[in-house]
């Protein structure tokens, strides 16, 4: 049986059914509890387990982090919520120094199942503070997953895949598609981390985008479909580990790959994957790998500005339409 | 010690001042006319308006989220202020910064912050600055009761202590962070208790008295500027509005009884009363001002409006410093 439900429901089902299988789950973060977090992705959690299990924090970014690192490494599975994706940069030695490297460190001996939860990406006018997409800081650290999801469907499915994980792993909502909806199927299930998802078929070129860009890719090709220009859509939806494999496999049958991303092109994954790609296929390439991203400035208030900085749909074509213009091998 | 007639006329006129700014930037982003978050500081005015006015022109002080009251305080103009609320070109951070980052180092405010308890450390910065050039300014770090949980507030606090800077804590403590009562996030009820822990003056004022407000103000600044090192004012205070915006989302976290209790001691209208009886100003002397400083907001709006938006070029400029030629890049 599926329903329709929202992205922010979606992840909200999936910490519900895996803390009713559960005791060793419980959630902690800013206004989670009573609140049901700012972005309500927690509603209803608190009155359905109670305090013990859903634990609304001091404002301690840092703490917040340790607490789910020292829980994990105590045999919990802790879910903890960093409100805001710009707020991990408050709780950096946490994640990066502590919860990434700790199995490492210690020669294996520690498993950490934590799950992080954040919300990322622009487009509220919410500024420089609250609106970045740092997930290649992220997936620059060995030790690290690093997850976002682009429609409802995916979102409980990848939630419920982060909250099994064995490792730490962090789950990047994209705040514009909260109110997403979709389809979404009652009973639990998981979508696997590390697999890419074919989003749409195509035999002329290959976009790879993720979170609120893959639904851009997605117009995008709708778009071009009407001129006879057939779009490959891949979403990744795990961005650490990357499925390259995919891609590739795409590429060889395209020959011409874009790239979009929401954060800023210089050192954004874009540029990680352009290099996987030509390692990799550099033969099938009838075309540069493009990248679409966003300016390297930090993101605007000014709503004009920020639309102009943020990569959208008709940059996404033109994007498409400049690999398409090279005359290939 | 009753404050002079200049003093307190002062004092009204901050509060007021910040009361109608925040009163309007409420109607506009009900308008839909504000874009992004808007965190209002309507009921906290004293708080901003006793502190500033015991700061001169050459202090700095560091804000928060919810920041138009503090740099309303410090001497920032509607029209500038209301033009970058509305992302307009002619703010004071050209349209870049908005509500929650809005600054203007002409006045020494160094930005209202995104991030809880972030402007600490830089108030600490600011005061390090002070004391390096030996000009007697001050500091000011304004922060939340919230923020004294996060990290940089202690560490912040700490290093000011230990280098015996001159900076001055200045507490809100409104009993909410966002929508979590503060008795649920720390085991103390009073901020002040964290002073003694790194060796400073704690005192707590009713925050809704300007003038109590304003005379610990008036000691821990002078304090400072001896030379003498820091200290924390805690002003027990309240929010009127909403977390972000003005009405409640609907979702209770504190009772409308609460919230009606703390308005019965409006900081403003109750120092009215206060200027009244005692014969400091008349009803009409207070109504002349509020008329005088509405028509301020109503032409700071025209001028907002009016106003152009940025132009794309903007996009990319001040995200480093230009740096100037060095002698051998300028041709001879
Ligand atoms: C590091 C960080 N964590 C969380 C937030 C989200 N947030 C914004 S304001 C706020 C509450 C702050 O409470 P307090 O310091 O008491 O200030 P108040 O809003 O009451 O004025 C929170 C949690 C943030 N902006 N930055
Ligand atoms: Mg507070």
């Amino acid at each position: 049986m599926t329903r329709k439900l929202t992205y922010g429901q979606a992840f909200n089902e999936a910490v519900r059914q895996a803390m009713a299988a559960d005791d060793d789950i419980f959630c902690a973060g800013e206004d989670i509890g009573a609140f049901g977090g700012v972005f309500q992705t927690y509603a209803g959690l608190q009155a359905e387990f109670g305090e013990r299990r859903v634990v609304d924090t001091p404002i301690s970014e840092q703490a917040i982090i340790g607490l789910g690192v020292g829980a994990a490494a105590s045999g919990l599975r802790p879910i903890v919520d960093i409100m805001f994706m710009d707020f991990l940069c408050v709780a950096f030695d946490q994640i990066v120094n502590q919860a990434a490297k700790i199995k490492y460190m210690f020669g294996g001996a520690a498993t950490i199942p934590l799950t992080i939860t954040t919300g990322g990406g622009a487009g509220l006018s919410a500024a420089a503070q609250h609106s970045q997409s740092l997930e290649a800081l992220l997936c620059h650290i060995p030790g690290l997953k690093v997850v976002q999801p682009s429609n409802p469907y995916d979102a409980k499915g990848l939630m419920t895949a982060c909250i099994r994980e064995d490792n730490p792993t962090i789950m990047v909502l994209h705040k514009r598609l909260l109110g997403m909806q979709g389809e979404v199927p009652e009973d639990a299930y998981e979508i696997p981390l590390g697999k890419a998802n074919i989003l749409r078929e195509g035999a002329d070129v290959t976009v790879v985008g993720w979170g609120r860009m893959a639904n851009e890719a997605l117009d995008a090709a709708e778009k071009l479909a009407a001129d006879g220009i057939d779009v490959e859509v891949i979403d990744p939806r795990t961005l650490q580990p990357f499925d390259t494999a995919t891609v590739v496999e795409s590429v060889r049958k395209t020959n011409r790959v874009v790239v979009v991303h929401e954060a800023v092109r210089f050192g954004g994954l874009g540029g990680e994957i352009a290099a996987q790609i030509q390692e990799e296929a550099f033969d099938y390439l009838d075309a540069p790998v493009a990248r679409i991203a966003a300016p390297f400035s930090p993101v605007p208030f000014s709503p004009v500005l920020e639309q102009i900085y943020l990569p959208s749909a008709d940059d996404i074509e033109a994007g498409i339409r400049g690999v398409l213009a090279r005359p290939g091998v | 010690m009753e404050l002079s007639t200049e003093v307190q006329m002062d004092l009204h006129r901050r509060m007021v001042r910040i009361r109608l700014f925040e009163e309007a930037a409420g109607k506009l982003a009900e308008a839909a006319k504000l874009p992004g978050f808007l965190h209002l500081y309507v009921g906290q005015e004293a708080v901003a308006s006793g502190v500033c006015a015991a700061l001169t022109d050459a202090d700095q002080i560091t804000s928060t989220h919810r920041g138009h009251g503090h740099l309303v305080a410090k001497g920032g103009q509607f029209n500038e202020m209301m033009a970058e609320l509305m992302a307009k070109s002619t703010g004071y951070n050209k349209g870049k910064g908005g509500s929650m980052h809005i600054s203007n180092l002409e006045v020494g405010m160094l930005g209202a912050n995104g991030i809880v308890g972030a402007g600490a450390p830089i108030a600490v910065g600011a005061g390090f600055a002070d004391k390096y050039r030996g000009e007697g300014n001050v500091a000011v770090a304004f922060f939340g009761d919230g923020s004294t949980n996060i990290g940089a507030f202690h560490e912040a606090a700490n290093m000011a202590c230990a280098l015996k800077l001159p900076v001055v804590f200045a507490c809100e403590n409104n009993e909410y962070g966002e929508f979590t009562a503060r008795e649920k996030t720390m085991a103390i009820t009073d901020i002040i208790d964290r002073a003694a822990g790194y060796g400073m003056p704690g005192v707590i004022v009713d925050g809704m008295d300007v003038v109590a407000v304003h005379e610990a103000a008036t000691e821990a600044v002078a304090r400072a500027r001896r030379g003498d090192g820091p200290s924390l004012i805690e002003a027990k205070t309240y929010r009127y509005y909403n977390h972000h915006g003005v009405q409640n989302l609907g979702l209770k976290y504190r009772t409308d009884d609460e919230v009606a209790e703390w308005r019965e001691r409006d900081p403003i209208f109750t120092f009215e009363e206060h200027l009244i009886a005692n014969g400091t100003a008349s009803r009409a002397d207070i109504d002349a001002i509020w008329a005088e400083l509405r028509a301020d907001i109503a032409t700071a709006i025209e001028f907002a409006e009016a106003s152009p938006v940025p132009t794309a070029d903007q996009l990319l400029v001040d995200v480093y410093t230009e740096m100037a030629p060095t002698a051998a890049e300028v041709p001879a």
